[in-house]
Parts: structure tokens; sequence; C-alpha cells
């Protein structure tokens, strides 16, 4: 299989490097944002698929956001890290990621900048952070 | 004058809980939102507390359908970061478990939607067949809903009796040509219920990123067993039905034509099953730190599974997934938009939706 690098030439171009492995293309781009990976994979006919979001072993309070991409039938994901409990909502942009980014905020108090963060799976009033909060909390 | 109905979370057309909030007009839906997580388990949290084997029969329990589905991704995916490749023949028997699932579930499909149509005969109809399948299935696993076929390397159980899987699909095949095809695309009841009913367009098909059958019926032509085969399905020729009326007929027709092709899949498979082995003979797995991503068609669309690994652990750093629902349920909101409200609960019931993925 080969990198399909015509298609992804604006991100080529920002210099963005892809290494492939475990059923996907795989990037990180920290000097840009997710709102503008994003809009370069739609304008190249991607489809947006979800974002996984994780906390790192031993990287306390940093999250890391991976955004999978469909493209052609193969699978580019796009990786940034934040530390500061926000990273900009891509939502405006893209319908489809809606839900994720709620499911997120409330799993791991991850602030999307750009919206507001209605209850999807808690209840009106319930505390973010799902995902941190250990056993016995 | 505007009026709200509230539908669900329970309610007798629902089959799980959610709730639609209708903006209605006369008789006309002007808007919705939705409500989920009525079936929240916070299973991806819980699956960090599993082991490689443990952690199959948890997200077996995702889904109550296709819980098959679920154990081949996350098989997939640990395979992947273990770099382990199943045998031949066990690539052969996802296949085969993969597209028995497909059959169940649209035929379970098919006969919601007749019920839901004020339709019994055909809700009668369709589980009868429904339950050949299952029976098929049961033979195989044991099981009727939770098959415990998958596991890391290959599957847990052999096919004994292949004829028996070959007599099942001929019928199938017959019922559904003779029957089930021609009574929903030409039957007066079923079209006045269906055509034209609970529109998705191409447009917003592609922006609500919808997957599966939603999709095809909307003019998406995308299917993962084509455009990025796994297990054995790069072996086989089928056809994807794409129809492009986007309404709940074109959804109906998508997946009543997906029971013909399964049923092709599952003749090529029996016939040029390979023998050999079902799964490695080491039955210690050792994960190096890593992160893979699976993707499977299940009978609603693309599920995926994004699963980390830090080496000499014994439990997933993260096990995320993504079902078919969660993708197509947000574009009800467009289906039901203009739709008559006695409409609504066939239509938010051609995305097939399941909430219990759905929620996880």
């Amino acid at each position: 299989m080969t990198i399909p690098t015509d298609p992804l030439s604006e991100l080529a171009s920002w210099g963005c490097t892809w290494k492939q492995g475990g059923g996907s293309y795989w990037a990180a781009l920290q000097d840009k944002s997710p709102r503008e990976i994003s809009q370069a994979m739609l304008a190249q006919g991607a489809r947006f698929i979800t974002i996984t979001a994780a906390e790192p072993a031993e990287s306390t309070g940093v999250i890391r956001l991976d955004y999978h991409w469909d493209l052609k039938g193969k699978v580019f994901t796009l990786t940034f890290f934040t530390k500061d409990k926000a990273i900009d909502s891509i939502y405006e942009i893209c319908e489809a990621a809606n839900w994720i980014e709620r499911e997120i905020h409330e799993y791991f108090a991850l602030d999307f900048n750009g919206r507001t963060c209605e209850p999807l799976f808690l209840r009106q009033g319930q505390p973010a952070g799902l995902h941190l909060r250990e056993e016995d909390e | 004058m505007k009026y709200n109905v509230p539908m669900g979370p329970y309610h007798p057309a629902l089959e799980e809980p959610y709730k639609l909030d209708l903006v209605c007009e006369r008789e006309r839906v002007k808007d919705s939102s939705l409500r989920i997580g009525f079936n929240f388990r916070g299973i991806e949290k819980l699956a960090e507390s599993r082991n490689y084997v443990q952690v199959i029969a948890l997200m077996e329990r995702v889904c109550g359908i296709c819980s098959n589905i679920h154990t081949l991704s996350i098989c997939q995916a640990m395979e992947s970061i273990a770099g382990i490749e199943p045998p031949e023949r066990a690539q052969y028997i996802r296949v085969i478990m993969a597209e028995l699932e497909r059959l169940h579930s649209h035929v379970l499909w098919a006969g919601v939607a007749g019920k839901l149509m004020g339709f019994k005969t055909m809700f009668m109809s369709c589980f009868a067949l429904r339950e050949k399948v299952m029976d098929v299935l049961e033979a195989i696993s044991g099981n009727r809903v939770n098959y415990a076929m998958n596991r890391i390397g290959g599957v847990t159980r052999d096919l004994d009796d292949p004829a028996a899987i070959l007599r099942m699909v001929k019928e199938l095949e017959r019922e559904m040509t003779r029957t089930v095809i021609p009574v929903f695309t030409t039957n007066r009841t079923a079209l006045s219920r269906c055509e034209g009913v609970g529109i998705l367009t191409h447009e917003r098909a592609l922006a609500c990123g919808v997957v599966g059958p939603t999709a095809r019926a909307s003019g998406v032509p995308q299917d993962l067993r084509r455009d990025a085969p796994y297990a054995a399905y790069g072996q086989f020729e089928f056809h994807v039905p794409v129809e492009t009326a986007g309404d709940v007929k074109a959804r109906l027709v998508v997946r009543a034509l997906e029971i013909i092709e399964s049923c092709s899949i599952l003749r090529q498979a029996l016939s040029k099953l390979p023998s050999g082995p079902i799964h490695p003979s080491e039955d210690e797995v050792e994960f190096p730190s890593g992160t893979a991503i699976s993707r499977v068609e299940a009978p609603r669309g693309e599920v995926m599974y994004c699963v980390s690994w830090e080496e000499k652990s014994e439990t997933p750093a993260r096990v995320h997934v993504r079902t078919p629902t969660y993708a197509n349920m947000p574009a009800i909101r467009w289906m039901v938009q203009g739709a008559r409200l006695a409409d609504t609960p066939l239509i938010q019931a051609s995305i097939d939706p399941c909430y219990s993925c759905t929620d996880r």
C-alpha cells in the first residue's frame, strides 16, 4: 500500500509527514489547529469518522486527540495534544463532529472553543470528566 | 399553532430508549432534537480494566444484534498491535459469521419495518425467516446472541456442517426474492408509507457523515467490505447496492438487496472454505506499546475501534468505539423535518438504530 500523497498535497505543503501502521496513516501537526486541518481534509473530500481522546500514561493533564478521517477507503489520523483543557471545535465546519466533541467533553472535561457542549450521556448539571475519575469516586 | 410532542425515552414505537423532541405545526414536524444516554454503561472505561480475553467478552455486549462484529473489530485491532495474522480458514469463518449476522439483522429490521407500517403479516414472515438464520448461528456457535466466536488470532469454533448453512441460504434467498422484496417494492400499503418519506439528501448525508445502508440509500457508495477489505472479503465478488432517492423506501431496498448479496458471499465463502487451523497454537499474547485502528462493515454501517496498549500492561490503555448508529442518528433530525407526525416512528426506525451501541 502506498501513501496517496496527491489528494493530501495541502497537508504535505505544511510539512506533514505520514507514518503508516496499525490500520492508519498517522501525522501530527502541532503548529496547526484542528480546524485548519479539518478544512483541508474536507476540501480533499475526506469523510470525518470520529475523534479518539485519551490521557497518555505519565503525562498528567495532557489529553491526546486523534482525528480520524476516511479518504478513498484509507484512514488518516491527525494527532493533537492539549495541556490547557481546551481545543478548537470543528463542529461549525464539520457537522458530523457534533456528538463526539460533546462526548469527549463529558469524558475528559475538555472544552471545545467556539461552541457549547450540551449534555450527551450525562444529565444536566452532572460534572464532566468521567474518564478522569478514580475507581472509588 | 406550534406544539411539542415528546417521543420517548420510553415509547411503543421505540425498540430501545431515546428521546426525540418534536416541534410540530398541524400534522407536520417543523424541527426536532435528540437525547441519548439512557443506556449509558461506560463500557469504554470498563474496558481499561479488562485483560485481552475479558475485553473481547465485554465488547461483545456493546450490541445485542451485531455482537459478533464488535468482537471481530477489537480482535483485529489487538492482532494489529501484537502482529498476529489469523489463519486463512479463520478469516473465512469470520466472513461467514459476519454475513450471517448481517442476514439476521436485516431480516429483523424488515420485520420491524413491517410492524411499524401496520403490516403484521410481513412482520411474522420476516421473523420466521430470521429464526432460520438464528438456528444456523446457534448450530455454529452454541449461542443465539453473543456467539463468542472471535479470539485473538482467529476463531474459537470450526464449521462442522457447511451444507446446513447452504440450505438455509437457498431458502432465505428464495423467500426474499419471492415474497419480501416484491411486497416491499410493489405493495400499495408499503409504498404509501415509504416512498418519498423521511428523505435524507445526498448532500446532507455527506455532511452528517452517515454510514452503511443509510448512506448507500442516499447515493453514497461506501462499503468497507469492498473499499477497505478485511478478513477474507478481498476473495469474494459482490455488488454494493446504492439507491439515490434517500427515502425510507430506498433504505428498505438497499437492505433487501444486501440480503441477496450476503447470500452470494456466503455461497462463495462456503464453497471455497480452505482447510487448516482456525487459530494459532500459542495462547499467550505479548503486546508492545502501540495504537491500532480496525474498521468493519456492520449491518448498520462502519464500526471503528481504536485500541491503545502499553507494553507489559495486562489491560488496554484505551478502547474507543465509534458505532454506525452514532454516525447515523443525528441525521434523523433532517429526515423528520417536514414529515407527517405519524411517519416519524417509521422514519427513525429506517436507519435501523441501535441505541445500546450508541450509548455504550
